[in-house]
């Protein structure tokens, strides 16, 4: 549509169709008169836009002839050196663009004053050029270079109007000059050509939206301005070209608070709408544990306004805290609230609508009320204004009736309102009744009754019906009053009455024969077809109270039913229906008659329901299976309507918004995020934080949904590297793991470990690379030999999908940086399972035995690789309690070429961390590759996320050359998948780099019987219960690979079942301890039902979407 | 943001249109028209509609609606602000915001909205700012500017831009120097058949009128700020020092300007200052009915009130009205069945009354809700709230500047039902 409009053909289609509507009025002045006749010759004449003026348009005079002459009369004006006449014939121009006349054809001759010195041509010439440029693209470029210049002029304001028009011309050509224009003046001095700035970034977006990028920077840049002046205009900037980086604002949102109050109006409400988003997304929910907040001892402190708003120390930032712990508000959220709450106050009703908006979303249930006196006030404006605060104020007072009550009177409709707006009023009265104030809001109901506005009579009487359905004290007065009403002279008072009677009759039909009795009467003299229906409706659904009438009535309807109206009709069917049913002694003549007169009707309708209804009703050879059932179906009990708000639920529409109003998600419409179940890292907003934080943390945010398998988003720095490069071969790792171990029903609870340790050992001893290599090529051959569906999705990475133990080491391959290197990474196949393979690799000739976990000290790797070899082995002894390896396998910390030659990976091993069993443990494993010893490795100040916690590992005095080591350290996760940041330093540099652990590796297993297991699953439902479908692949159909797979992917013991094809597996998650059970019931053709159930919701969710994934490979 | 404005008369013709990025055509004001004729009457014409590929926000001031066209979610309110903000500077620069000043004026019109909006988003929106580019049209300059051909673009760059305060520019010189303050409250009331009060309120609004040379700092205290119950401020004020101190301390822009408005809650006994007498009543099965009503005064704290006028919209059948009123003059206007009457002052002595027969249509059924009346007053040199303005000071400059304080209080939007 837009695309068509900017045709230069529809142009003069418009205009021309438009024309007659504007011939001035005889009072137009005198130059605009002598005007009219060239104005109304303006549609060229090869005009073929298909909504063009009517051909013979009574007032366009020959065009073709006067035309050229009169336009030959300005482009004259303008060619002369008179800045008199120049500015005349400019001001007759304007005058036609502002009629929507078209002055295109004049273009090359205003364009030639683009450089006039007279600042009012100047200006005109500007509005023209603005207008026209799009169509005439090439005359336009005539004008760049004198914006160009203008671009570098000394005064500010020059340089400021220049980039303006130049930003406004829409004509692609220039848009690299734009962007360069653009970011020329994000760096100007003057805060006001920055300020031109930010309003030409939306500008150049909408002209080419490849340039997002490049704007994006810009917009990075202006963000980080100080001054009021530019604030407002680059939020607006970054709300139309990329409000979805919302990491942008971080650094930025304790500044753009704290100017917020000096701001201009405008953009006060962009910025405080944009605020509203990322607070949802960066802080916990403030109405969670609202009751413990009185008991927060923290709460006065917080909540004081006399707390400095300054940022607070990045130690001392609020605890994300798991749910069950007392909330407290973060600072920067109070800030928020603080630095808003005196724009209520604000004389733009914009403003305050905002601050309202935001408050209603942010804030915590008590503090809420404050916005209802702004709102209120609002309430004496313009009509419009109303309208639009009408409309919040009904969402907010079905959620917070509490805030509004004591301004019920301020919603007192005046007879002068106008019909919306009353409409509306009755709406938000409706809301706020309750059982004190129901009487004062019935008695203006009353009056209401009586106004000569019908419509809003007829939206009271609806009202009346929804308080008495809401407050059940009242229901019988309302009901009375109601059936007063039925003796209103005016019908459509009646009929309206008639129709909310009848909803609230259905509530409680027994008690009120008597108004059935009266309704019944009616029928003589009300003639609204809706009141008549309802009435028979509600004849004939309670035929059983009304026995003497209903036939009656039935016998009036047959008598005038031809005269009805369809609906009418439909429901004398309906009523003839139910009493021959009830009653067919009586009425068994009465209702063919009736069917017969219907099976006749014209409206097919009404042919179609009386056929459908005698046979169901009319007991005939075939249809005797129907009509048997009859009864059940016509008189089942039905469920009485609901009478409910049409602003209900709408606040999940952000308030104030257009998507709101509209009830409807307009374009470009910004999803109000839900809170976060846990909070972000604060730390992001401390302006003095180091670079990795913000960007590890950024990515985090970005995929909130999958914490694990989080992507670098290209721009990491540096210290980054490591951390980005294992999280993109995590998904892998796990697959490949997966497939390890899905053939073995019984691996040792340290396997993993002793793989990844193995495999080191093969990294240090280059030599033993050509007997992994013959391992290799033993694997292919075997997997050709291997059925071909087991594992088939596993072999990516290039390692075998030998449905066995073999691929094992290739995910820790995946690391390194190249392919083909890889295989010779490959460590020997270790974890033989079939005896063929334990023949075939001799290094697998280890005695079985249990091997306990190995001392949580660093071994030198000869001895660890010796201990692991140790634990390889097919024992059937481990019990299936104890999980396989983890899911995660070996991850890097630190790469090579970013350590300097220290290579940093880690893994789950596992095992309780001895000291603190809420510990993770994780063992870290270095390797030295560069030329000179590395010494003092050690863990330097840690920068945790709240709650978690390190026990560092001992300091590692020096690593030679060449050679590896493993320390093992614990981490307390706080039960959260956040990761773990922290320094680790040698003698000589310091390296940046996190943990993030998946969710799996927060618990332990737990052992337990299945009447156990039933019995803690039954405590923990609802909330507490997540359940997933999935299909499970023929690869892990059996009990073995499922249980498997299931332990690699988290740490969780199996319980033993009854039943074949359940599986069921306990843990408790470390910290708090808290029971995690996961159910799975297979079915046969592949289906399974995944039941997971935890106190700790965001693992139960997280794990079950892992353990799904686990299992689908 | 703001696509485009069109504007548009009480008989359907566009006038005027502007756009601040593509053109939008004129076809689109076809769903406004549409949803206006849905509407019937004007005040119901909803003020935002969805069209297929836009939205339409519109306004309706002095008879004219202002229509713009959004395409992308935006707070209405925004939108209804800013066109209302536009509509406050038409009068403020012709005086009257009509049709017929919004064409004579075309040029500087076109000129004002391409500086209020860059692109669809607010720039200038300062009165004084836009008075520093674009200059009001005055009888002596635009003789002046006809004969000499200079323009009504100010030649100067607008500064007030620039600086912290744009609501004021700088180099401000007047010869008297004077600041006037102008209290006007005006009360709110639905007055129910018995003559008891169902609801009243207090809205309060202070204008100034500061001519003042210079950067003046201006405080303004009150004997009573504790009776403000509800303000809000234009954004001069310092919003700290009234939270602290409750005072009042701006530099206050040039010229006319609303400082602040206010509410005084309801909680607080409003003195009501007339009472009506009233007896309507329209016979059945009859043509006629009866009109009476008559006037007082009551608790109006020695003043006299005046100005009044009562304004009744009739029942739809009623044909006409034959009354005599003992003090004033009435109209009736058959075709919007407004009858108003202009009462003037109230005489204790002997109270105003209007009595009369009221012709029906006949054979239509009598109307089942007698009117409610509609009460303009004015009662001079008093705020009916009590409110007191304790003293003014100003810092920053050094002359003595006359002060003049004026209290006014009128009815709002005064209903009585009956």
């Amino acid at each position: 549509m837009q695309r068509l409009l900017q045709l230069p053909g529809a142009r003069g289609g418009d205009q021309g169709a438009a024309s007659p509507m504007l011939a001035p009025e005889g009072s137009a002045p005198a130059w605009y008169q002598a005007l009219r006749p060239e104005e109304e010759l303006q549609a060229p004449p090869v005009d073929t836009a298909p909504e063009g003026p009517p051909e013979g348009h009574p007032t366009e005079p020959e065009p073709g002839l006067r035309q050229p002459l009169r336009h030959d009369d300005l482009k004259e004006m303008l060619d002369t050196n008179k800045d008199s006449l120049k500015l005349e014939a400019m001001k007759r121009i304007v005058a036609m663009i502002a009629r929507g006349k078209n002055a295109s054809d004049l273009f090359p001759a205003v364009v030639k004053n683009v450089a006039c010195k007279n600042i009012e041509v100047k200006k005109l010439v500007y509005v023209y050029l603005v207008r026209y440029a799009e169509e005439q693209q090439d005359l336009a470029l005539l004008s760049i270079s004198t914006f160009q210049r203008g671009l570098k002029d000394p005064n500010q304001l020059i340089r400021a109007s220049a980039l303006r028009v130049l930003s406004s011309i829409r004509v692609p050509i220039i848009v690299p000059i734009m962007m360069l224009a653009i970011k020329e003046a994000a760096s100007d001095m003057s805060p006001y050509v920055r300020k031109t700035a930010a309003h030409a970034i939306p500008k150049l977006y909408s002209l080419d939206s490849d340039q997002k990028d490049q704007l994006i920077e810009v917009i990075e840049k202006l963000l980080a301005d100080k001054t009021t002046l530019v604030a407002g205009s680059v939020v607006m900037a970054f709300e139309e070209v990329c409000p979805e980086r919302i990491d942008l604002i971080h650094k930025n949102y304790r500044k753009l608070c704290n100017l917020l109050i000096d701001v201009e109006e405008w953009g006060q409400v962009v910025i405080i709408s944009m605020l509203t988003r990322y607070a949802r997304t960066q802080f916990l929910s403030p109405t969670q544990n609202e009751s413990l907040l009185e008991e927060n001892p923290e709460k006065a402190f917080y909540g004081s306004e006399e707390e400095e708003p300054k940022a607070p120390a990045p130690g001392e930032a609020v605890p994300a805290l798991p749910a069950r712990k007392p909330y407290v508000m973060d600072p920067d959220h109070r800030l928020l609230l603080r630095n808003t709450k005196p724009l209520l106050q604000s004389r733009s009703a914009a403003v305050v609508m905002a601050v309202a908006q935001l408050y209603f979303h942010l804030a915590p249930k008590a503090e809420v009320g404050v916005i209802a006196k702004a709102l209120v006030r609002l309430l004496r404006s313009h009509s419009e204004v109303q309208y639009v605060v009408l409309q919040n104020v009904a969402t907010m007072s079905i959620k917070r009736r509490g805030m509004f009550e004591p301004y019920l009177k301020s919603f007192y409709i005046r007879s002068t309102d106008p019909t919306q707006i009353k409409i509306l009023k009755l709406e938000v009265l409706t809301n706020l009744a309750n059982e004190t104030n129901i009487p004062t809001v019935l008695r203006e109901f009353q009056t209401y009754i009586r106004s000569m506005d019908k419509d809003f009579v007829a939206a009271t009487i609806q009202a009346i019906g929804r308080c008495a359905t809401n407050i059940g004290r009242v229901r019988d007065t309302c009901l009375n009053g109601l059936v007063q009403l039925l003796s209103n002279r005016d019908e459509l008072v009646v009929a309206e009455s008639v129709v909310v009677i009848k909803k609230l009759l259905q509530m409680q039909p027994a008690q009120h024969g008597e108004i059935i009795k009266h309704l019944a009467k009616l029928t003589d003299n009300i003639q609204v077809p809706m009141a008549r229906a309802s009435i028979l409706w509600l004849i004939g659904e309670y035929c059983e109270h009304v026995p003497k009438i209903a036939p009656d009535v039935l016998r009036k309807m047959a008598r005038s039913f031809t005269a009805e109206e369809d609906i009418v009709k439909l429901q004398v069917i309906n009523l003839a229906a139910k009493l021959y049913l009830t009653n067919s002694k009586q009425t068994k003549l009465l209702t063919q008659y009736v069917l017969s007169l219907a099976k006749y009707d014209q409206n097919y309708d009404i042919r179609d329901r009386a056929r459908f209804t005698r046979q169901l009703i009319v007991p005939s050879e075939q249809g005797g299976a129907l009509s048997r059932h009859a009864k059940k179906v016509f008189l089942a009990p039905k469920p009485a309507p609901v009478l409910e708000s049409s602003f209900k639920d709408r606040d999940h529409f952000q308030l104030g918004s257009l998507s709101h109003l509209l009830n409807a998600k307009a374009t470009g419409y910004q999803e109000l995020p839900d809170w976060p179940e846990e909070a972000p890292d604060p730390s992001v907003r401390n302006v003095e934080v180091p670079e990795w934080t913000k960007c590890s943390s950024r990515e985090k945010r970005k995929e909130k949904e999958k914490p694990f398998y989080s992507d670098s988003d290209g721009e990491s720095a540096p210290g980054e590297s490591g951390t980005t490069e294992s999280a993109d071969s995590e998904p892998e790792s796990e697959s490949q793991s997966d497939s390890k171990s899905s053939s073995e029903s019984s691996s040792g609870d340290s396997s993993s470990q002793s793989d990844e340790d193995e495999e080191q050992e093969d990294r240090g001893r280059s030599s033993e690379s050509e007997r992994s290599e013959e391992a290799e090529k033993r694997k292919v051959e075997k997997r050709k030999k291997e059925p071909a569906g087991q594992g088939g999705s596993s072999s990516e990475g290039g390692s075998g999908s030998s449905g066995g133990s073999e691929s094992q080491a290739s995910s820790e391959s995946d690391d390194e940086p190249a392919g083909p290197a890889s295989w010779r990474k490959m460590p020997p196949p270790s974890a033989p399972k079939t005896k063929e393979v334990s023949l075939l690799d001799l290094e697998d000739f280890t005695p079985p035995s249990v091997q306990p976990a190995p001392p949580p000290t660093a071994v030198s790797s000869s001895l660890a690789a010796d201990l692991e070899g140790l634990t390889l082995t097919d024992s059937p002894l481990l019990p299936s309690l104890l999980s396989p390896a983890s899911a995660a396998g070996r991850q890097e910390l630190l790469h090579r070429v970013a350590g300097e030659g220290l290579a940093v990976d880690y893994s789950f091993s596992r095992q309780p961390f001895p000291g603190d069993p809420r510990m993770v443990s994780v063992h870290v494993h270095f390797s030295n590759s560069s030329e000179t010893p590395i010494k003092g490795l050690h863990i330097g100040t840690p920068k945790l996320p709240a709650g978690i916690s390190i026990q560092e590992f001992p300091e590692i005095e020096s690593l030679a050359p060449g050679e590896t080591t493993t320390a093992v350290m614990g981490v307390n996760f706080c039960d959260s998948t956040q990761a773990a940041n922290f320094q680790l330093c040698t003698q000589t540099r310091q390296f940046y780099v996190s943990i993030q652990p998946p969710v799996g590796e927060l618990m332990a297993p737990v052992f337990m019987s299945e009447n156990e297991f039933k019995k803690e699953q039954s405590k923990l439902t609802g909330m507490n219960e997540i359940t997933e479908k999935l299909v499970l692949p023929d690869a892990c159909r059996s009990d073995h690979v499922v249980a498997h797979r299931v332990t690699t992917a988290a740490n969780l013991g199996r319980v033993p079942c009854g039943a074949s094809d359940e599986y069921r597996f306990a843990g408790r998650t470390l910290t708090s301890g808290s029971l995690v059970l996961l159910a799975l019931d297979a079915q046969p053709g592949g289906a399974a039902q995944l039941v997971v159930n935890s106190e700790k919701m965001v693992i139960a969710t997280l794990l079950a979407k892992d353990v799904v994934q686990a299992l689908a490979q | 943001m703001i696509h485009s404005l069109f504007l548009i008369n009480c008989s359907g013709d566009i006038f005027l249109e502007k756009h601040w990025k593509s053109v939008v055509s004129q076809s689109v004001c076809d769903y406004f028209f549409e949803a206006q004729e849905k509407a019937a009457d004007v005040e119901n014409v909803p003020p935002v509609i969805s069209t297929p590929h836009h939205y339409l926000i519109s306004i309706y001031r002095d008879k004219l609606f202002f229509v713009s066209v959004i395409q992308t979610e935006v707070p209405p309110l925004f939108v209804i602000e800013f066109l209302h903000r536009v509509a406050d500077t038409f009068q403020d620069y012709f005086g009257e915001c009509s049709e017929a000043a919004i064409k004579d004026n075309v040029v500087i019109v076109y000129e004002l909205l391409e500086e209020m909006l860059d692109n669809g988003f607010p720039l200038a929106t300062e009165s004084n700012i836009l008075k520093e580019l674009i200059k009001p049209p005055t009888i002596l300059r635009s003789v002046v500017n006809s004969i000499t051909g200079s323009s009504n673009v100010g030649d100067t760059l607008p500064t007030g831009q620039l600086s912290n305060i744009p609501w004021r520019r700088a180099g401000v010189k007047y010869t008297n120097n004077e600041a006037y303050f102008d209290v006007v409250e005006e009360i709110d009331a639905i007055i129910d058949k018995s003559g008891s009060t169902v609801f009243a309120e207090i809205q309060g609004v202070i204008d100034a009128c500061i001519k003042l040379s210079g950067m003046p700092d201006l405080s303004l205290s009150f004997m009573n700020p504790r009776l403000l119950d509800d303000v809000s401020f234009h954004p001069c004020v310092r919003f700290k020092r009234w939270e602290s101190e409750r005072v009042l301390s701006f530099i206050p822009p040039d010229g006319n300007f609303r400082l602040i408005s206010y509410r005084v809650s309801s909680q607080n006994l409003v003195a009501i200052p007339v009472y009506v007498k009233h007896s309507i009543s329209f016979k059945e099965n009859s043509s006629c009915g009866r009109f009476d009503i008559t006037i007082g005064p009551k608790q109006n704290m020695g003043k006299t009130v005046e100005g009044i006028t009562v304004t009744v919209h009739m029942p739809k059948v009623v044909l006409n009205m034959n009354l005599t009123p003992t003090q004033g003059s009435y109209t009736f206007d058959p075709v919007t069945k407004v009858m108003t009457w202009d009462v003037g002052k109230i005489t204790p002595q002997k109270l105003p009354s209007l009595k009369g027969l009221v012709n029906l249509q006949s054979g239509a059924p009598r109307p089942e809700e007698n009117p409610s009346l509609n009460i303009q007053f004015k009662i001079q040199q008093l705020a009916i709230s009590g409110l007191k303005v304790n003293r003014l000071d100003m810092y920053g400059e050094k002359y003595k500047p006359f002060k003049g304080v004026k209290y006014i209080t009128k009815a709002g939007k005064f209903q009585v039902r009956t």
